[in-house]
């Protein structure tokens, strides 16, 4: 069982975490006209790097979001912080 | 090459197996290929055999960085299906499963495809109402199904819980008689010989490195046994299928999870056809040699790290144990894990990339074995030609820009 850390609460079980999406994509403004393959790329691309990836995650238990900065093919978590400020 | 037949067997076991002959060549890459086509598990495989077979492009190359078949080839679970919702999906899977049905004698090799069929229980009145349009869906497109009630899904599966304390009662379920198991790495090692017998070069440990391209074309790619050129390179890379796309400067909707599995010890035959119970996401079939082989749903977070890990081997063996009580002190003999590429809909993407001359066949997610030798053939036809064949067309990549999804997710209820 894998421990992950929660900003707010500290280290906790891996199970009462959920993967949000990746960090850094930001909503086509839709106050102008969004073509389709911008509304494509913001809903499903994914960058899916292997290594170093920095992440939305939500940890379940105290619904707050935060940022985790992990290695996919190790699985180390390298830092956790708050999506408050300048995480992005 | 040697054919193999019962003849073959005889005669070389008289001659004390001396006459036999390597199964397919260990060459030395050339500089420059009709076609390349990264990554030598099923799909890649099964692609260079129809590129030779059913268009007669034999000068091809398939490259792989590890040991062919090694990959989620090596590491499913064998089971072979065609009970999905959507008509392109039924006609993608059923395709491939008609294939199957002939690969042993195509192939000249045994892939053990044992047509034991699978059932998809129901576990109350609303999901029986679900598995009743499944049927009918499945029908509809063309594909065997049964609507099985209580007694039926245990005349076939007596293993199962049907005692008071069972947490969600079994109601009936899905049956698809076709459906079955095959031997996985005998599916890359058939296709492996069958295309080698015709001249493909299948190149182990050759990793690629970089892609060439010239005047905005992917011409070619940088491996670690040097550069190959190509005219058309296709991507069977499946989990990995990100890493090749970024070396593209494309992304691709696709995230990479692993899948775990487990076979246990083993046993006398207990189990002679492919039992899912969705409410617990575990699925179970027995093999020839008695392990059972047991699968679940994805890990909860994104990797590329090919291995098992806790939580999910917990859901799926206490989902076992509440179907299956009496496995319940059966050993573990190993587990594993496989690097899937999962897509927003569940379905493939087979098409072009993006970046001109590199095609791509992946997103098959958590089902990627049984569809081998169909992913292989359209994959085939659209690196032979430049266009899509009819079965494929639909799940050109355009489809997440034109908003035509396949969403078998939802209508097929895969649980991941």
């Amino acid at each position: 069982m894998q421990i992950f850390p929660c900003p707010f609460c500290g280290p906790r079980n891996e199970t009462e975490f959920h993967f949000a999406g990746e960090l850094g994509k930001v909503r086509p403004d839709t106050g102008k006209e969004v073509n389709a393959r911008d509304w494509a790329t913001y809903l499903y691309a994914q960058r899916n790097e292997k290594g170093l990836v920095r992440e939305v995650w939500l940890h379940l238990t105290c619904s707050e979001l935060f940022v985790m900065e992990r290695d996919s093919l190790t699985m180390d978590v390298r830092a956790s912080k708050s999506l408050r400020g300048d995480a992005l | 090459m040697t054919r193999y037949s019962a003849f073959t067997v005889f005669r070389e076991g008289l001659r004390g197996q001396k006459g036999w002959d390597k199964a397919w060549r260990s060459p030395v890459p050339k500089p420059a290929y009709d076609v390349v086509i990264i990554g030598a598990g099923g799909h890649g495989l099964a692609t260079a055999y129809y590129l030779a077979k059913n268009h007669g492009i034999k000068d091809v190359a398939v490259i792989e960085k590890g040991w062919l078949g090694g990959g989620n080839t090596g590491r499913n679970t064998t089971v072979i299906r065609s009970n999905y919702f959507y008509p392109e999906s039924a006609a993608l899977y059923d395709f491939s499963v008609r294939l199957y049905e002939n690969l042993s004698r195509e192939l000249n090799y045994n892939v053990m495809f044992s047509q034991r069929g699978m059932v998809v229980t129901a576990h109350s009145e609303p999901e029986m109402e679900m598995a009743a349009r499944q049927v009918n869906a499945m029908r509809l497109n063309g594909v065997d199904a049964e609507f099985l009630d209580r007694d039926q899904v245990r005349k076939l599966a007596p293993l199962l819980n049907y005692g008071p304390d069972m947490r969600y009662p079994i109601h009936g379920g899905v049956f698809q008689p076709r459906a079955g198991t095959g031997r996985h790495d005998a599916v890359a090692w058939g296709f492996a010989r069958a295309a080698d017998a015709q001249g493909v070069d299948i190149i182990q440990n050759c990793q690629v490195l970089e892609l060439l391209t010239e005047g905005g074309r992917c011409v070619g790619v940088r491996t670690s046994q040097g550069e190959i050129r190509a005219s058309a390179i296709g991507a069977t890379v499946a989990g990995h299928s990100s890493v090749i796309a970024d070396m593209a400067q494309v992304d691709l909707p696709i995230t990479s999870y692993a899948l775990q599995a487990f076979v246990s010890e083993p046993l006398k035959p207990v189990l002679d056809t492919v039992v899912l119970c969705p409410p617990f996401g575990t699925y179970i079939s027995q093999s020839d040699k008695g392990g059972l082989v047991i699968g679940g749903g994805l890990d909860r977070v994104p990797s590329y790290g090919q291995r098992g890990n806790l939580p999910m081997q917990e859901a799926v063996l206490a989902g076992l144990v509440e179907m299956m009580p009496a496995l319940a002190s059966v050993k573990l003999l190993r587990h594993w894990a496989g690097i899937v590429d999962v897509t927003p809909d569940s379905s493939p993407i087979i098409g072009p990339s993006g970046l001109e001359g590199l095609y791509l066949n992946c997103g098959w997610g958590t089902g990627g074995f049984k569809a081998i030798p169909a992913g292989g053939y359209l994959f085939a036809h659209l690196l032979a030609t430049g266009h899509h064949h009819d079965l494929s067309r639909p799940f050109d990549p355009v489809r997440f820009t034109t908003g035509h999804l396949i969403d078998e997710g939802a209508a097929s209820g895969i649980a991941h």
